[in-house]
């Protein structure tokens, strides 16, 4: 029996271990996202360019498209910033959520790096990122011709990710 | 090209790291007395090469190399060289290779100043850290290489490092806490080894308490400066945060605290065997895991690294395979170092042994406040998240129990004490604790506060009965000079440690208690009264930083008439990230320290507009700091303690005189 205490220690550290393993496999980065084939959330939100300017989810229609969420805070965005830019010179239509972020500091960051955007729309208080279930900056959700999510994908878009991932579901749903 | 020698002197030291933790081994088994010896030139390879890989990338920082992903991500051509520098580990691959470096460091400390070890222990030692090197080589070289390249477009410009992390208190601070951290595997080792080899004695403790008190001042130094940059960092004020990141390094930091105490048993009495052991394993564990929680993504903090899943499951193979290896092999083979010799009630065993038990339960308390967030998550029970609150209430009141209890054990003896004389010896310092403890807060402050009547008589009660146990000791010497030369270097290690820390709770609990703060709309020209200190807010004015733009505030601060200090508050925004920092400016004191914060501009349109700002006065909140230093210089004293090296001298001696006739020879 005194022996037997000593396995104590190991015992704890294996049942924090499974914790643990749990702990990462419930990782959000790699979960799909809850609205996947759900139409995007109803928001109605002012464009970047004009304040006055509110725009909501029928933006989404009659095409197939991708939604990023980006801010000038997010040094990952900074580096997928020019493939996005690319991007939209082949023709890709790409929304922008402007993520809690100084609208100022938005402008002159799409001024200075160019803006691959049809459009930005404003929030600044994280509430349609609370709808989408954004964990962080940079995201990028494909959006069907009726408006409805299809894939998610959390981090940086470059080349591999687009011609290995984003681009077959893209090339599909047109 | 250099980035490719990084990395290729990467997988050398790999390669080198495979051969260490197994063919010394091997060496002990078979009895091979060169495989054990190759232990040390092994060593010295790894090092070499770890090294090398860590100039390369300080190299391609130093050059502005953004072809390199890594350099590209957390550096900036306008970055001051410096950061540059420091850059070097601002981020999750390059702090590994640091991590790395400094372990190959130890590893090659280890094989140098252990001449007097037995060569199949060494052996043992220096193949354990081996398999560690092992673990985190591979863990670079898989999932986190700092060498990978953007190629073949590689951007002009990087996109900085973390504004954060430009700062001279973040340039040492990591190296600190890895050197700690790292530092555990030392005794770790140790552990392991003697856990393999069934020897445990006094010598074992002799031979692996330096390492531990080196590695634990380290950690002491790393922790202080951590909550020193946030406090002006961070600008709000605050010190400690009870962050999971913040909990991961002050977990390892309890538990060696613990080992510390319970290698003095172990070496002087030959008790406690099993438990040293077990403290040396939580130790580093403890450090692993502290690497897992900040690096995997499971737990949120302000300090987190870049979640990327790979990497939590990679680190927690590695960690399965350290933790769970080593704890079988504690619950197989303790039972052969079992101790021998009983104490009784009222003995210096004791009290130790209360102070690891104490020590424990707040480690424990801090591993379930960091870790139930996650657990609550993993069984469904929704995100919850634990706040200072909870860790507060634990750990204030255990502390002060194990600060009571702080005065009490030096006094005794091993074996047992008379109870005469702790009443002889205690009397004194128990009655002027308590007259300092009632009088100190009515003569500091109007309002005469009851935790302060605490504090005060805990920190007077640990430094007096200290000094009433020094009297004692002194008590046959001819004069108090050539008595203060008999007490050993590892008795003034202790006194000063504990002394580090009645200074650090007075700091903690007079800063907690009495500290003021105030938030106020200023308009230049505008002065506020906080805690009898004038504040003038002179001007706001723009000015250009090296890779940022900054407002500054010009802020006289009178006490009475006279102009006492002016500040200078900074609000900066970084060109390449847009992130704005708030340089809070701090005139600090012995006493007290006046800390002023530039908040947000409350009129933008108008140029002379109002702008909100925090003026903190924190009293004594420096001792923090200080009696951390003294806690950890209280460390490195014991570390010159005669008996850690009589042997060894006696042997360099030897080998000097052998070298010299070889010369000769020559």
């Amino acid at each position: 029996m005194p022996r037997l205490k000593l396995f104590i220690p190991l015992i704890v550290f294996a049942i924090l271990a499974v914790l643990f393993w749990r702990g990462l496999s419930l990782d959000s980065t790699r979960m799909p996202s809850a609205l996947i084939d759900k139409p995007v959330p109803a928001f109605e939100l002012p464009t970047l360019k004009n304040e006055n300017q509110l725009v909501g989810r029928d933006l989404f229609k009659d095409q197939v498209s991708l939604l990023n969420i980006w801010a000038t805070w997010c040094v990952s965005c900074r580096v997928e910033h020019p493939y996005l830019v690319k991007l939209a010179q082949a023709g890709v239509p790409i929304y922008g959520v402007n993520y809690k972020d100084d609208v100022i500091a938005a402008r002159k960051w799409l001024q200075d790096l160019h803006d691959p955007y049809v459009l930005s729309v404003v929030d600044a208080d994280g509430r349609l990122g609370i709808d989408l279930g954004v964990f962080g900056a940079p995201e990028t959700y494909v959006v069907d011709r009726a408006g409805v999510i299809r894939y998610k994908h959390v981090g940086v878009v470059d080349e591999r990710i687009w011609q290995q991932t984003l681009k077959p579901i893209v090339d599909a749903l047109r | 090209m250099l980035p490719e020698l990084g990395h290729f002197s990467l997988i050398l030291a790999l390669c080198l790291a495979v051969v260490l933790s197994t063919l010394p081994l091997l060496g002990t088994f078979s009895g091979n007395l060169l495989w054990m010896k190759a232990s040390r030139s092994l060593a010295t390879g790894i090092f070499t090469f770890v090294a090398l890989a860590f100039v390369c990338l300080t190299y391609a920082f130093v050059q502005d190399d953004f072809s390199v992903q890594y350099v590209a991500n957390h550096s900036n051509t306008l970055l001051p060289v410096q950061y540059k520098i420091s850059a070097v580990w601002g981020g999750h691959e390059g702090s590994l290779l640091l991590w790395i470096l400094i372990q190959s460091a130890w590893t090659f400390a280890v094989s140098v100043y252990s001449r007097d070890l037995p060569v199949d222990m060494l052996a043992r030692v220096l193949a354990v850290m081996g398999m560690i090197a092992v673990g985190f080589l591979l863990f670079i070289l898989l999932t986190s290489n700092p060498f990978d390249r953007y190629l073949p477009n590689s951007p002009g410009e990087g996109s900085d490092l973390n504004p954060l992390l430009q700062d001279p208190g973040l340039i040492i601070h990591p190296p600190m806490l890895y050197m700690g951290y790292v530092g555990f595997s030392v005794a770790f080792a140790f552990a392991i080894a003697a856990l393999l080899s069934g020897r445990l004695d006094s010598a074992w403790a002799r031979w692996s308490r330096p390492w531990t008190n080196t590695a634990w001042a380290f950690l002491t130094i790393g922790i202080a400066l951590g909550s020193w940059w946030a406090y002006y960092e961070l600008g709000w004020g605050g010190w400690w945060f009870w962050d999971p990141v913040e909990n991961a390094s002050f977990m390892p930091w309890l538990a060696g605290t613990a080992l510390i105490h319970s290698l003095a048993v172990t070496e002087k009495r030959g008790a406690f065997k099993s438990w040293t052991i077990l403290l040396a394993i939580f130790a580093f564990s403890l450090s692993l895991l502290g690497t897992f929680l900040v690096r995997s993504g499971v737990l949120t903090s302000v300090h987190a690294f870049a979640n990327d899943p790979e990497r939590g499951v990679f680190i927690l193979g590695f960690l399965a395979l350290v933790i769970g290896g080593s704890l079988t092999l504690y619950a197989l083979r303790a039972p052969v170092v079992k101790s021998v010799s009983g104490f009784g009630i009222f003995s210096r065993e004791t009290f130790l042994l209360c102070n690891n038990i104490l020590l424990m339960v707040v480690l424990a308390t801090v591993l379930l406040g960091t870790l139930y967030p996650l657990i609550a998550d993993a069984l469904n029970w929704g995100k919850i998240s634990v706040g200072p609150p909870y860790f507060n209430f634990f750990f204030v009141p255990l502390m002060g129990l194990l600060c009571l209890l702080l005065g009490i054990g030096p006094l005794s003896n091993w074996k047992r004490t008379d109870g005469s004389r702790f009443k002889q010896l205690l009397r004194w310092p128990l009655m002027l604790s308590l007259f300092l403890a009632l009088i100190i807060p009515y003569l500091y402050d109007i309002h005469y506060q009851w935790s302060a009547v605490i504090a005060v008589f805990i920190a007077a009660w640990v430094a007096l009965s200290a000094k009433s146990d020094m009297l004692y000791r002194l008590r046959h010497a001819a004069n108090w000079l050539a008595g203060y030369k008999k007490l050993s270097a590892s008795y003034w290690g202790m006194v000063v440690a504990h002394i580090g820390v009645a200074i650090s709770l007075i700091g903690i609990a007079f800063s907690s208690i009495y500290s003021d703060q105030r938030d106020l709309r200023m308009a230049p020209g505008e002065a506020v009264d906080v805690g009898g200190y004038r504040y003038q807010l002179e001007s706001v004015v723009q000015q250009r930083g090296p890779n940022y733009q900054a407002d500054v505030g010009t802020v006289m601060v009178f006490k009475g008439e006279q102009l006492l200090v002016t500040l200078q508050p900074e609000k900066r925004r970084y060109f390449s990230s847009s992130n704005i920092m708030t340089e809070a400016a701090i005139d600090p004191g012995l006493f007290r320290d006046l800390y002023v914060a530039l908040g947000e501009p409350l009129d933008e349109k108008a140029r002379n507009g109002a702008w909100a700002v925090r003026v903190h006065f924190k009293p004594f909140v420096r001792w923090i700091w200080l009696g951390s230093i003294f806690m950890a210089l209280g460390g490195i004293v014991a570390l010159i303690d005669k008996r850690y090296r009589k042997r060894v001298s006696a042997r360099d001696v030897e080998t000097a005189a052998a070298t010299v006739v070889e010369f000769q020879k020559q």
